[in-house]
């Protein structure tokens, strides 16, 4: 029996209310890898997160539903997804790269003692192995590994897969019993920050917009870089220094140690482009830098540069697009 | 509290193209030097009693010890291992380490800059039936010492959880500023003992399980084209990116 004919389990990764549209690539993936995958939502109340899925063309979507699950805590989350993975029969097990699988993945990967590739970009099956590539050194190389084990933790680079194509048939749905007394019960959450942004996650949006260094303060990145976010519907980052200079929270950071990006459009602002964060928007289809020093790295790489002024350009660009046309040639 | 802080030798050239094979010199993974501040933060404020730096490699990997001890580790144990790992057998190899030295806390960085796989801390925490806490911007052990309150610096924002301990914790890059090491505490350190540990003595059989057939250069992005007003820009990105 060759690898691709076991079963594989896909992690879909959702907020109580939908999957991670991540978590469809990862499906992508696993279609590259076998023949039958299957899917697993846990969470509290995931109706709808199960009912978005099952279309997918999984062989059956397992359900961990219940109080215990109301928060991804990976002791209780690893041991859940290691039972079904035993029940089903899978010897891969994937998810989308992002801070929930990189917490949870390497933990299961023990449990199962299987080894792990974290962001995986390509995948390439042959009869006898098969090959995997993923970005190292923030993006600055790309190692192309084998796996010596039957089994294996992967996660894929949202970027680098499709979503799927959706199905007629429905996938048939299975509930994981959970009991609260069989899972570990060594951490316990306390609290989440509530968002209030209006504005898409910065990692799943179309389109990104963010500043660099030049903007010193939160009045000046708002007016900058949130109104342009905000005239095209996009989410807004930043560098890590920015972050460090504690104008934007921590979240907002792109890049190696930050969020890896793949919107259809990024525009950077005032950014160089430090190989730490051009690790986190190789994968954006159309970049756009805005920068005074037209020698800037992010310059170079960047489907168009525009280089001047930041302070006046960007105003004029924010009133061009509401303008909705286009002066002067 | 007993502390145990693995750490990683990489780069100090990392991010630059060619830095993983470039056999220049290493320094202790950036986040790994984090955690050690931290467990060091811990010990000043008498938290910790003990703090116990380890890493795996050949003699090499000597020089990093010693940057561990001028920053005022107390101990430092070197697995002495010339192969080319993945998390996998690192996780193993410090889980016989674990078992040894029986720490309250192991506190280690979130990835490791040069393969940035962030495996081996939630790895470790699995392969101990430990709690873990990834990420962590912020650390606070009980008064009692039973357990740890943390931040954690998610996709979402942070969020805060409490670990029983022993736990594996994770340190994300605003929990701290490592100290600077001075040249003096890195002579005196020059006297301090590396205590050797070999695959026999930890009787493990950690295996490497990922091989790597190789690292090359990502495909090079086209770009570079200047635009040279909004108003061109605007006409790109409409007619030819058709983006907006």
């Amino acid at each position: 029996m060759s690898d691709a004919e076991f079963p594989i389990l896909v992690v879909i990764e959702n907020d109580q209310q939908h999957a991670k549209p991540a978590s469809l690539r990862a499906i992508s993936a696993a279609r590259q890898l076998g023949d039958s995958y299957s899917l697993l939502c846990l969470g509290r109340g995931i109706e709808t997160v199960v009912a978005g899925v099952s279309d997918l063309g999984a062989a059956r979507i397992y359900v961990a539903d219940h109080e215990a699950l109301a928060d991804p805590l990976a002791d209780r989350y690893a041991k859940v997804v290691v039972d079904v993975a035993a029940q089903d029969g899978s010897r891969t097990i994937l998810a989308a790269g992002s801070t929930f699988s990189r917490d949870l993945l390497p933990r299961v990967a023990a449990l199962i003692d299987a080894p792990m590739l974290s962001d995986v970009t390509h995948i390439e099956s042959t009869p006898d192995q098969t090959i995997y590539q993923r970005p190292v050194n923030a993006g600055s190389e790309v190692a192309t590994v084998t796996l010596e084990s039957p089994r294996r933790v992967l996660t894929i680079r949202a970027g680098a897969f499709e979503l799927p194509q959706r199905t007629d048939e429905r996938s048939p749905r299975q509930s994981v019993a959970v009991s609260r007394d069989a899972l570990p019960n060594g951490m316990q959450f306390v609290s989440r920050e509530q968002r209030q942004s209006q504005r898409p996650e910065l990692s799943e949006a179309r389109v990104v917009v963010a500043g660099g260094r030049p903007i010193k303060d939160r009045e000046a990145f708002e007016q900058l870089v949130g109104r342009l976010a905000d005239t095209l519907g996009g989410a807004v980052g930043a560098t890590r220094a920015l972050v460090d200079a504690g104008v934007v929270p921590n979240d907002w950071q792109i890049g190696q140690t930050g969020k890896v990006l793949s919107p259809e459009l990024y525009i950077g602002i005032g950014i160089s482009g430090a190989v730490q964060h051009l690790a986190g928007i190789m994968d954006a289809r159309v970049i756009v830098a805005i920068n005074k020093d037209p020698t800037a790295p992010i310059m170079k790489m960047a489907s168009y540069a525009l280089t001047g002024d930041l302070f006046e350009l960007v105003p004029q660009l924010i009133q061009a697009l509401q303008r909705g046309d286009e002066p002067g040639r | 509290m007993k502390i145990l802080t693995p750490f990683k030798s990489v780069p100090e050239n990392y991010g630059q193209p060619g830095a993983t094979s470039s056999g220049g010199r290493r320094v202790i993974n950036p986040f790994d030097q984090i955690a050690i501040e931290e467990a060091l933060r811990l010990r000043e404020r008498g938290v910790a009693s003990e703090i116990v730096a380890v890493t795996v490699g050949p003699d090499s990997a000597d020089e990093e010890i010693r940057a561990a001890y001028a920053m005022g580790c107390d101990r430092a144990i070197r697995i002495d291992d010339e192969r080319s790992l993945d998390p996998h057998a690192v996780a193993r190899l410090l889980l016989a380490v674990v078992r040894a030295e029986a720490p309250e806390l192991v506190l280690m960085g979130k990835q490791a800059v040069d393969d940035d796989a962030s495996q081996v801390g939630p790895m470790l925490a699995g392969l101990l039936g430990w709690p873990q806490a990834t990420f962590v911007s912020r650390l606070e052990p009980a008064d009692d010492r039973r357990s740890a309150t943390c931040t954690r610096e998610t996709d979402g924002g942070l969020e805060v959880i409490t670990v029983q301990l022993p736990a594996v914790v994770t340190t994300d890059l605003r929990l701290n500023e490592p100290r600077y090491v001075s040249l003096p505490g890195l002579i005196k350190a020059r006297r301090k003992p590396i205590e050797l540990k070999t695959l026999a003595e930890l009787a493990s059989n950690a295996q490497p399980l990922t091989a790597i057939l190789r690292v090359a250069a990502p495909p090079k992005r086209s770009g570079g084209v200047s635009v040279e007003s909004v108003a061109e820009l605007v006409h790109k990105l409409k007619h030819e990116a058709k983006v907006i």
